[in-house]
């Protein structure tokens, strides 16, 4: 049989109890079996019920996705895990913080920029800016690669966040 | 609160009693002195003092893989602990349930480099099914009883836990085995009966089928090879094992094909290559099995049960997946394929048999035993036949040559009674694996099929073989060399044998009496069944030193790289199939 070897990307949800060390075997699993992460996010969602969120992106082909789904759900701490990209519609997020040095008109192209992307102002000095941006990945890259030539300095990144429209929550769906 | 207060120590103690362990497998050392401490003012539980912590873990493996139940390890921190990393990565790959308990250093040490300090969860964390580090002695007894239900159910395996010294030391209260559950781990035992329904649809219209099983029955328990022993009887279909799952299906049963895999008989092989639907019942599928994966069983319908769901499509993309302990589905296959009265295709099938017989008709496993010279597969042949008739017979091995043709040439009717590391391929695991075993079962005759490379991993073993008077029997197929690797250097790299000879070996007979055993030796043909005979009689552990042909090489052989249908049967073939660049680069 013909091996499928399309890669694509998926973003997977992870919903873990928040013990010590479950972040590490995640990372450590991904690592172990050489799979890649582009992106990961992780934090508590219930302090009552000690569970916290995580959100990996990740890319491989169709089997690759499903052994890292499958290998998800064989780690002790974890309660659900959900691929975000096939499993339905949902949403997806990131954020960014981007400084930007300089002086001249090409302070005033980094702003005007920013304002077409609806990006906010956080800080500001008489030689730079650091903007928050708030998108979907694609948007942020290329937000980012339009500062470069206008004196980029720092980039910070949270990764993706993603939920899934609709009325269902991650604890209640079905696989 | 005041209820059931306990000492960290005592609280281990009793949850281990809760849990029904009678023996643990360890080595004392200073962050688990309270636990000796509590050990040592009580009956219930027996420790083995081994020589290694290595040792440990293959011992508990070994009662462990003979008694269907957990084995239970305890061990120091750091060097305790990381002397255990081998067994249970070896554990793992052959899901094998231990608990293994590490001492660690105080917990405001922890993270300070102190004495003896390792981050035990940090390195055990790839190589266990789950760990734990302990840092609230009223969490001990929940962690234990968890770590208990971990081990043993879904697919087993390992789990660590890590208890630092002042936990162990301090009080709190003790919880009863039933009041604990998790709730993010329940393992799927029920296999969905619409894929159950499918594939004895798939198995009743096959004309070329094979069961292919493997060591996941051995774990579901000895119900589980009762019943596939059933359904491949009422099909009529041949059968093959893996390596793990030598036992689960009677050897002398004429549906079975033997082993399959690299040094699988040609016939397994074969049949697997050309069958048009495959029953692969807790196997996975492992490299060692498939070979080339492009070209691996390239015509048939796959149906696969298993109790990991990671198990399934991981190599192989199957068209019926069942997740589910293997017992319990096969007790519903059987329901099903009788009540559907499936009927196979009787003319096909006989085809098939008649197929599988031309190809049985190579004997690939023939040998010939003529000179001076004792060949390795006439030692094991004749140490099978000399204890075949015996009531309770556990065969160990360690890694290489002879454990191939152990796997060959001896026969398993029952399940449980082979142990070997399969996955991991550890040398120097057959010996504390005996011990383990000997342990679990004092009345069995234990028998460690070595070589004498192996054999010296874990020679120190002797000592608790002595200590405890267990008459285990250590059965070397002494050739001088790492055979395998002789061979593959031999196949693969021009005969340059790169320091696979094993100079300076000890006097193994004077070995054995120093430890207190009974040394033997052998070297011609005609006296080795009188030694076997000597050996079985002696009540005390035995080291057996059997020489044999050091150029023997172990076939049939599907070299590395290649499919099914490519075997080398014999040094004739050597030269007419040679093993390509990209097999070379394959272990």
């Amino acid at each position: 049989m013909p091996v499928e070897e399309t890669i694509n990307f998926h973003t997977i949800a992870v919903l873990v109890d928040n013990e010590p060390g479950v972040l590490a075997r995640v990372i450590g699993l991904f690592s172990g079996r050489g799979y890649n992460i582009e992106s990961l996010t992780v934090a508590e969602i219930s302090h009552d019920e000690n569970l916290s969120r995580i959100t990996i992106v990740t890319s491989g082909t169709p089997m690759i996705i499903a052994q890292i789904k499958a290998q998800l759900e064989r780690l002790i701490p974890v309660h659900k895990v959900s691929d975000l990209t096939i499993d339905g519609p949902s949403v997806e997020r990131e954020l960014a913080l981007v400084k930007v040095s300089g002086t001249g008109e090409k302070r005033v192209e980094s702003l005007r920029i920013a304002d077409i992307f609806r990006a906010r102002v956080l800080d500001s000095t008489n030689e730079s800016f650091v903007f928050e941006i708030i998108g979907d990945t694609g948007k942020l890259n290329a937000f980012v690669d339009l500062m470069k030539p206008l004196g980029l300095v720092d980039v910070s990144r949270t990764g993706v966040v993603a939920i899934a429209r609709g009325v269902g929550s991650l604890e209640d769906e079905k696989n | 609160m005041a209820d059931n207060q306990m000492q960290g120590s005592e609280i281990l103690m009793q949850a281990l009693k809760d849990q029904g362990v009678t023996k643990i497998f360890g080595y004392p050392g200073g962050a688990v002195l309270p636990l000796y401490d509590a050990m040592h003012q009580q009956n219930a539980i027996q420790h083995i003092l081994v020589r290694q912590e290595g040792g440990a873990v293959h011992a508990a493996e070994g009662y462990a893989r003979s008694t269907g139940k957990v084995g239970v390890v305890l061990v120091t921190s750091g060097p305790g602990a990381t002397n255990a990393v081998t067994g249970l990565t070896d554990a793992l790959m052959d899901s094998i349930p231990l608990i293994c308990i590490t001492g660690q250093v105080p917990t405001h040490l922890i993270g300070n480099d102190a004495f003896q300090e390792a981050d035990t969860t940090g390195i055990t964390r790839p190589c266990t099914k789950h760990n734990y580090l302990v840092k609230d002695v009223n969490d001990l007894a929940r962690v234990i009883h968890e770590a208990f239900y971990v081990a043993a159910s879904g697919r087993p395996g390992p789990v660590v836990i890590d208890l630092p010294k002042d936990v162990s030391m301090g009080f709190g209260t003790y919880l009863p085995p039933e009041k604990v559950k998790r709730k993010s781990y329940a393992p799927r035992l029920k296999g969905d009966p619409k894929e159950i329904k499918k594939a004895v649809a798939l198995m009743a219209k096959a004309k070329k089928p094979i069961f292919y099983c493997g060591g996941g029955i051995i774990n579901s328990g000895p119900k589980a090879s009762e019943l596939l022993t059933t359904l491949v009887r009422s099909t009529g279909y041949p059968c093959t094992l893996t390596l793990m799952g030598l036992g689960a299906y009677p050897a002398s049963d004429p549906q079975f094909l033997g082993m399959l895999g690299m040094h699988g008989t040609y016939e397994a092989n074969l049949a697997m290559h050309e069958c048009d639907v495959m029953v692969c019942v807790g196997a996975r599928f492992d490299d060692r099995i498939t070979g080339l994966l492009s070209e691996f069983s390239p015509n048939s319908k796959k149906i696969h049960i298993d109790i990991d769901p990671s198990s399934i499509n991981k190599n192989v993309t199957v068209d019926v997946p069942i997740v589910g302990d293997v017992g319990q589905v096969l007790e519903d296959m059987i329901k099903v394929w009788e009540s559907s009265r499936a009927k196979p295709d009787q003319k096909a099938l006989k085809a098939w048999w008649k197929q599988i017989d031309e190809w049985r008709a190579k004997d690939c496993l023939k040998f010939v035993q003529k000179g001076k010279v004792i060949k390795p597969q006439y030692a094991i042949q004749r140490l099978y036949e000399a204890t075949k008739n015996l009531d309770d017979v556990f065969i160990t091995t360690e890694v290489g040559q002879h454990q191939m043709w152990a796997a060959q040439f001896y026969g398993f009717e029952k399940p449980n009674h082979w142990l070997t590391s399969g996955g991991l391929g550890t040398m120097g695991y057959g010996m504390p694996a005996a011990l383990g075993v000997q342990v679990a079962h004092p009345d069995a005759l234990v028998i460690d099929i070595a070589g004498e490379s192996s054999i010296l991993m874990n020679i120190q073993e002797m000592s608790t073989i002595s200590q405890y008077r267990l008459p285990v029997k250590v059965f070397i197929l002494n050739n001088l060399y790492m055979g395998m690797i002789r061979q593959w250097q031999e196949l693969l790299h021009g005969g340059r044998y790169a320091e696979c000879y094993m100079d300076s070996l000890p006097d193994f007979q004077m070995l054995a009496e120093s430890f207190g055993a009974v040394g033997l030796k052998c070297e011609k043909p005609e006296d080795l069944d009188g030694m076997i005979d000597e050996m079985l009689k002696t009540d005390n552990a035995v080291i057996a030193d059997v020489r044999v042909d050091p150029m023997e090489n172990c076939f049939p052989m599907i070299p590395s790289g290649n499919a099914h249908n490519v075997m080398l049967l014999g040094p004739e073939d050597e030269a007419d199939k040679p093993i390509s660049e990209e097999g070379m680069v394959l272990v």
